[in-house]
C-alpha cells in the first residue's frame, strides 16, 4: 500500500508538473489581457527539444555533459521522499529532509559546474548570482523544515506534513506555520528563479540569473533541465503547501485532489505575484532571502520556547 | 495641607502664563517662592495626614528635600528677579558663536520655572508609584523650555539630548513600575494598591525575582534622570547649556528628586530582604560615576561643565553612601543637603561670570578678583566647599560616608572613593584657582575683545546676596548640625531602611 | 483567544524586524502606526468578552494616538525636513537584522528568570515585549535621524506597554497614567523639538549635533 500511494504520487509529479508552468503563464496572460498559451505547451516544447539534436562546445568536457543528467536525477530522487496531500512518499527515514535540500544542492552544483566549464564568462556570471542567492536561500529553508520537525515531533518529510492537519494552526505552533508559510513561500520563488528574484522571461544577459547559466545547454540536454525546473517547482510547492494548506477530508483520494488542486492554487498565486511585481535590485535580493532566513528562525524559535 | 504646597505653585504658574507684565509677574514668582517657604516650614512644625488614600504623604525623607527644594527656590527666586531685568532685548549676542539669539518669552520661562517646583514637590509628596512616576515626567516636560531659554543651537542640541535620555529613563522606569505591580500579584488577597505603606507592608510575601528586575530598572531610569554614569551624557550638556540659576535648581533639586525615588526602591527592597542586592548594585553605581566625574573634570574647557561633572560624582557619593549602609547612609543624606546648596551657590556664581566676562571657557577667564571681587571669594569658598575641605559641611558629611565604609570593612571602596575624590580635589583646584588669581592676559588685548571684561562696575546685590547666603550656610552646616536637622536626618534614614 | 494574542505578538515581532531592516522613513512610520493599532488591540483580546466601558475608551485613545496622531506628526516633521531615505546609519540595515535575532534570544533568555506563573497570559508575552524594548534601543542608538530616534523610542514605549496592557487589566489606572503623560509627551515636546531642529540646524540628522563634546 505504502509502494503503490508512494508510487502514484511520483507518477501524478512526472506528468503533471508541466502544467505547473502552463497555469503560470496562463495566469500572467489573463493579467496582461492576452490569451496565453495553450494548456500543453510546455509538453510540446519539451517533445519539440527531445527531437532535437545536440550541440556541444569545442571547449566543454564531460562536466557539461553530466550536468543536466545528474540534475534530473537529484529532482527525480529528491521527488521520492515528498509526499503531497498527506499521502506518505515512496522513502522516509528520519531526516530525509536534509536529504532533500542536499539533493537539490547537488543537481544546482553540477549545473553550476556545467556552466562554468563552458568557459564563457556570461555563464559564470549567472552561475555566481545563482549560487549567492541559493546560499542565502537554503538556510531559509532547512530552518523552516527544522522548524516544522520540531512543531511535528518528527524528523522525516512524511511524519511532518501527516502531523501537520488542519488542527495545527489553531495551538501554539499556529503563528509559527504562518510564518514558515512566508518563510517558504519566499525560498520557492528564489529557487525557481520568479519574479522577484529573478525574471524568467528576460531576454537581457545582464539581468539573467538562472536562464544565462544554461544558455549554452540544447537539444534534449536542454530539456532535461527544464524538465528538472518543473519537477523543482512541483517538489518545493508540495513542501509550501503541506505546511500552508494542510486540509484533511477524511478520505485520502479526496486529500490527493486537495494537494494537487492546492499545488494549481500556489501556481496562480505565482502568477499574480509576477504580474504586479517588478523584479527587485540585485542589492536587494540578499536583504529579501535573509529577512525569510529570519522569518524561519522567529518560527523555530517560537516552536522551541 | 499637602495640597496647597503642590497646589500654590501650580496655580502661579498659570497665572504667570496669562499675565502679560513681566513685573508684576517676577513679584509672582518671589511670591509664591516665599509661600511655599511658609507652607514648608508649617508642615515641618506640625506633620499633615495623609492625603487620597495614602497617595499623598508626607514622612521624614520627604521633608528632608522639600525643605531644601523650597530654601534653594527660594533663594534662586530672588537672583533670577534680577537675571531677568537685566538681559537684553530683543536679541544678544552669543559669545562662543557670534551667533544673534533670542530668548524664551519670559511668560513661559517663568510660568514653567513655577510648574517645575509644583512637579518637584509632587515628586517629594507622592507615596504611590505611579504618581511618583507621573511627578518626574511632569518635571522633564516642565524644565525642557527652562534649558532652551536662550535659543540657540547649542541649547538647543541639549535640550533634544536631554529629552531623549530623560524619557528613555523615565520610560525604563515606567516598566520598573509594571514589574513592581507584577511581584504584587503574588500576594493573597485583594488586589495591591502600589502605594509605598501598602507595598512596604507586604513586602516579604512580594516575588523575589520581579522586584530584583524591577530594582534594576527603577535604579536605572531613575538614576538617568538624577545622573548616574553611565546613564549621564545629558547632565554636562543640559548643565551648562541652561541659564544659571536653572543649572542650580536642577543639579541642586531636580536630582535630589530622583535620588529620593531611586531612595523608595531601595528602602521597599530592605524590607522585602533584599536588601544586599540593591545595596551592591547601588556601589557599583556609585562608584563608576565618580569615576567617570573623576576622568572628565581634569582640563575640562567650560566651568558651567566642570560643575555639571562635578555635580554627576557628588550623586555617586550620595548613592554610594546608601550602598553602604549605616551611619553611611545618615552622612549621605547630610550630604545631599552640603551638596545642594555649595552647587547653587557655585552655579549662580558661575552665572555672574558669564555675565560679566561673556565666556565659558576656563582658559580666557583668568583674575577674577580683580573684576568681580565679590564672585571670586565665591568661587574659592565653593571650591572648598565641593571638594570637601573643612570647615564646610560636606567635609562633614563625606567624612561620615568614609567612617561608614571603614567601620564596614569595604578598604577596596573606600580606597577607590578617596582616589576619585582627590583627583576631582585636583582637577577643579587647578582650573578654579587659575581662573581667580591667574594674571589677567594682556590688558590690552583683553580690552580689545572684551570690552567689558575689564569692567570692574560693582556687582549688583541681587547677583551676590543669595549665593553669599548660601555659602554661609554651608559653612554654618559644617561648624554646627542643628539639633532639628540632625533628628531630622537619622528620622529619614531609618523611614528609608537605609539604617 | 489565546490564539489571537499569539498571533498579534507575532505580528509584533515582524513589525520590531521590518522597523530594523528597512531603510525607508515612511514605512518605518507606517510600522510603528501598526504597531500602534495592535498595542490597543492586546487588552481588548485579554479582556474578552468582559470589556469595561473605561478600557475599551483607554484602549481606543491609545490606539488613536498611537497610530494616528504621532505618525501624522512625524510624517509631517520628516516632510518639512525633506528627509525619504537615510544615509547609510551606524550599523547596516543587514547587521541590524542579524542584531534584532540575537536580541531575540538575549529577550528569550531574560524571560526565562522571570516567572510567569501568576499571570494568566501566554508565554509568549514576555519575550515578546522585551524584545521590541531591544529594538526599539537599538533603534535609538544606530539611527542618526531625529526623526528615526523618535520612532526609536516609540518602539521602546510599545514593548513596554505590551507588557503593562497585558497583565493590567484588572487594575488598569498605571497604564492609563501612562498613555495619557504619553500624550503630552510626544505629542507636545517632540513633535516642537523636531519642527526647532529642522528650522536650527537645517537638518534633523543629530550626527551634526555633536558641537557639545567632552
Amino acid at each position: 500500500m505504502l509502494a503503490i500511494s508512494g508510487i502514484v504520487q511520483i507518477v501524478l509529479a512526472l506528468v503533471l508538473a508541466p502544467l505547473l508552468q502552463s497555469i503560470i503563464n496562463r495566469t500572467k496572460a489573463v493579467f496582461a489581457g492576452r490569451r496565453g498559451q495553450p494548456w500543453l505547451q510546455p509538453y510540446r516544447e519539451l517533445w519539440k527539444l527531445v527531437q532535437k539534436g545536440t550541440v556541444y562546445s569545442r571547449t566543454t568536457t564531460a562536466v557539461f555533459v553530466a550536468g543536466p543528467i545528474v540534475g534530473i536525477a537529484a529532482v527525480g530522487l529528491a521527488l521520492a521522499l515528498v509526499p503531497i496531500g498527506g499521502w506518505p512518499a515512496l522513502l522516509s527515514f528520519p531526516g530525509d529532509f536534509l536529504l532533500v535540500a542536499y539533493l537539490l544542492g547537488v543537481g544546482r552544483f553540477f549545473l553550476v559546474s556545467a556552466a562554468l566549464d563552458t568557459g564563457s564568462s556570461f555563464e559564470g556570471m549567472g552561475a555566481s548570482r545563482e549560487v549567492l542567492f541559493s546560499a542565502l536561500a537554503e538556510p531559509a529553508l532547512l530552518l523552516s523544515l527544522t522548524a516544522l520537525a520540531a512543531a511535528s515531533h518528527s524528523a522525516s518529510l512524511t511524519g511532518i506534513y501527516a502531523a501537520i492537519d488542519s488542527g495545527m494552526p489553531a495551538t501554539a505552533a499556529g503563528p509559527a506555520i504562518f510564518l514558515i508559510t512566508g518563510a517558504m513561500f519566499v525560498v520557492f520563488l528564489a529557487e525557481n528563479a520568479r519574479i522577484p528574484v529573478d525574471d524568467p522571461n528576460t531576454h537581457l544577459e545582464l539581468t539573467m540569473i538562472h536562464e544565462v547559466m544554461v544558455l549554452d545547454h540544447s537539444g534534449p540536454d536542454f530539456a532535461l533541465i527544464q524538465y528538472a525546473a518543473q519537477l523543482k517547482m512541483w517538489l518545493l510547492g508540495s513542501l509550501l503547501l503541506g505546511a500552508a494548506a494542510p486540509f484533511r477530508f477524511g478520505s485520502a483520494w479526496l486529500d490527493l485532489l486537495a494537494g494537487l488542486v492546492g499545488l494549481g492554487a500556489i501556481a496562480v498565486l505565482v502568477g499574480i505575484v509576477e504580474s504586479s511585481m517588478a523584479r527587485l535590485r540585485l542589492v536587494r535580493v540578499p536583504q529579501f532571502l535573509i529577512a525569510a532566513s529570519i522569518l524561519s528562525i522567529v518560527a523555530l524559535f517560537l516552536v522551541m520556547r | 495641607m499637602l495640597w496647597l504646597l503642590v497646589a500654590v505653585p501650580a496655580i502661579a504658574a498659570l497665572l504667570s502664563f496669562a499675565l502679560p507684565w513681566n513685573g508684576l509677574r517676577r513679584v509672582l514668582l518671589v511670591l509664591s517662592a516665599s509661600v511655599h517657604v511658609g507652607l514648608t516650614v508649617a508642615v515641618f512644625v506640625e506633620p499633615p495626614e495623609p492625603v487620597l488614600d495614602g497617595w499623598i504623604a508626607l514622612d521624614a525623607a520627604s521633608l528632608l528635600f522639600l525643605a531644601i527644594t523650597s530654601v534653594l527656590f527660594f533663594v534662586t527666586s530672588l537672583y533670577t528677579v534680577g537675571y531677568l531685568a537685566q538681559e537684553k532685548r530683543p536679541a544678544t549676542l552669543d559669545p562662543t558663536e557670534a551667533v544673534r539669539f533670542a530668548n524664551y518669552p519670559e511668560a513661559v520661562f517663568t510660568g514653567c520655572l513655577l510648574m517645575f517646583l509644583a512637579a518637584m514637590t509632587l515628586v517629594l509628596v507622592s507615596h504611590h508609584w505611579g504618581l511618583m512616576w507621573v511627578a518626574v515626567e511632569a518635571t522633564t516636560l516642565a524644565s525642557a523650555p527652562l534649558i532652551y531659554f536662550h535659543r540657540h543651537p547649542r541649547s538647543l542640541e541639549a535640550t533634544w539630548k536631554y529629552l531623549l535620555i530623560c524619557s528613555v529613563g523615565i520610560a525604563l522606569a515606567l516598566l520598573g513600575n509594571f514589574f513592581l505591580a507584577v511581584s504584587a500579584k503574588a500576594c493573597p488577597g485583594e488586589s495591591l494598591h502600589l502605594t509605598i505603606a501598602g507595598l512596604e507592608q507586604h513586602a516579604s510575601q512580594l516575588n523575589r525575582d520581579w522586584l530584583r528586575a524591577a530594582f534594576l530598572l527603577l535604579l536605572v531610569g531613575y538614576g538617568t534622570k538624577m545622573g548616574l554614569a553611565p546613564m549621564h551624557t545629558w547632565l554636562p550638556d543640559a548643565h551648562s547649556e541652561a541659564p544659571s540659576m536653572v543649572s542650580a535648581l536642577l543639579s541642586g533639586v531636580l536630582l535630589n528628586c530622583a535620588f529620593l525615588a531611586v531612595l523608595r526602591g531601595h528602602s521597599l527592597l530592605v524590607k522585602a530582604g533584599e536588601g544586599q542586592f540593591s545595596r551592591d548594585l547601588l556601589v557599583l553605581f556609585g562608584l563608576l560615576s565618580m569615576a567617570f566625574a573623576a576622568a572628565f573634570v581634569i582640563r575640562q574647557a567650560d566651568y558651567k561643565r566642570l560643575l555639571a561633572y562635578s555635580s554627576v560624582e557628588h550623586m555617586g557619593i550620595l548613592v554610594l553612601g546608601v550602598g553602604i549602609g549605616g551611619i553611611a547612609a545618615f552622612g549621605s543624606l547630610l550630604h545631599a543637603v552640603n551638596h545642594s546648596l555649595t552647587k547653587a551657590m557655585l552655579f549662580l556664581a558661575a552665572g555672574n561670570t558669564l555675565h560679566r566676562c561673556h565666556t565659558k571657557s576656563t582658559a580666557e577667564i583668568r583674575g577674577l578678583f580683580r573684576v568681580l571681587p565679590v564672585t571670586a571669594v565665591l568661587w574659592i569658598v565653593g571650591l572648598l566647599a565641593i571638594t570637601g575641605s573643612p570647615p564646610f559641611g560636606t567635609f562633614l558629611s563625606e567624612l561620615v560616608i568614609l567612617k561608614g565604609m571603614i567601620d564596614g570593612g569595604r578598604i577596596v571602596v573606600a580606597v577607590a572613593y578617596l582616589l576619585a575624590l582627590a583627583v576631582v580635589l585636583i582637577g577643579m583646584s587647578a582650573i578654579v584657582i587659575a581662573m581667580v588669581y591667574g594674571k589677567p592676559a594682556a590688558a590690552e588685548s583683553s580690552a580689545e575683545s572684551n570690552p567689558e571684561a575689564s569692567d570692574t562696575s560693582p556687582e549688583p546685590a541681587w547677583s551676590i546676596l543669595p549665593p553669599l547666603f548660601l555659602g554661609l550656610a554651608v559653612l554654618f552646616l559644617g561648624l554646627c548640625v542643628p539639633r532639628e536637622l540632625s533628628d531630622l536626618l537619622h528620622e529619614a534614614a531609618r523611614v528609608l531602611g537605609a539604617e | 483567544m489565546a490564539l489571537w494574542l499569539d498571533v498579534i505578538l507575532v505580528l509584533l515581532i515582524l513589525t520590531s524586524l521590518w522597523l530594523l531592516g528597512s531603510s525607508r522613513l515612511r514605512a518605518c512610520i507606517q510600522a510603528v502606526a501598526f504597531q500602534g493599532i495592535m498595542l490597543g488591540l492586546i487588552p481588548l483580546l485579554c479582556a474578552w468578552p468582559d470589556i469595561t466601558v473605561r478600557l475599551a475608551a483607554v484602549a481606543v485613545l491609545s490606539m488613536v494616538v498611537k497610530a494616528i496622531v504621532l505618525p501624522g506628526m512625524l510624517r509631517r516633521a520628516a516632510r518639512e525636513a525633506n528627509v525619504r531615505y537615510e544615509v547609510q546609519p551606524l550599523i547596516g540595515f543587514t547587521t541590524s537584522l542579524l542584531l534584532g535575532i540575537v536580541l531575540w534570544g538575549l529577550a528569550m533568555h531574560v524571560s526565562r528568570q522571570l516567572p510567569v506563573t501568576m499571570l494568566h497570559v501566554t508565554p509568549l508575552l514576555i519575550p515578546v515585549a522585551i524584545f521590541t524594548i531591544f529594538c526599539g534601543f537599538l533603534l535609538i542608538v544606530s539611527r542618526n535621524t531625529a526623526v528615526m530616534q523618535v520612532i526609536g523610542y516609540l518602539a521602546l514605549e510599545n514593548g513596554i506597554y505590551v507588557f503593562g496592557w497585558a497583565f493590567a487589566i484588572e487594575d488598569p489606572l498605571l497604564v492609563e497614567m501612562g498613555v495619557l503623560l504619553d500624550v503630552f509627551v510626544a505629542v507636545f515636546v517632540m513633535g516642537i523639538m523636531i519642527y526647532r531642529l529642522s528650522r536650527e540646524f537645517d537638518t534633523i540628522e543629530t550626527d551634526e549635533l555633536d558641537s557639545l563634546k567632552e
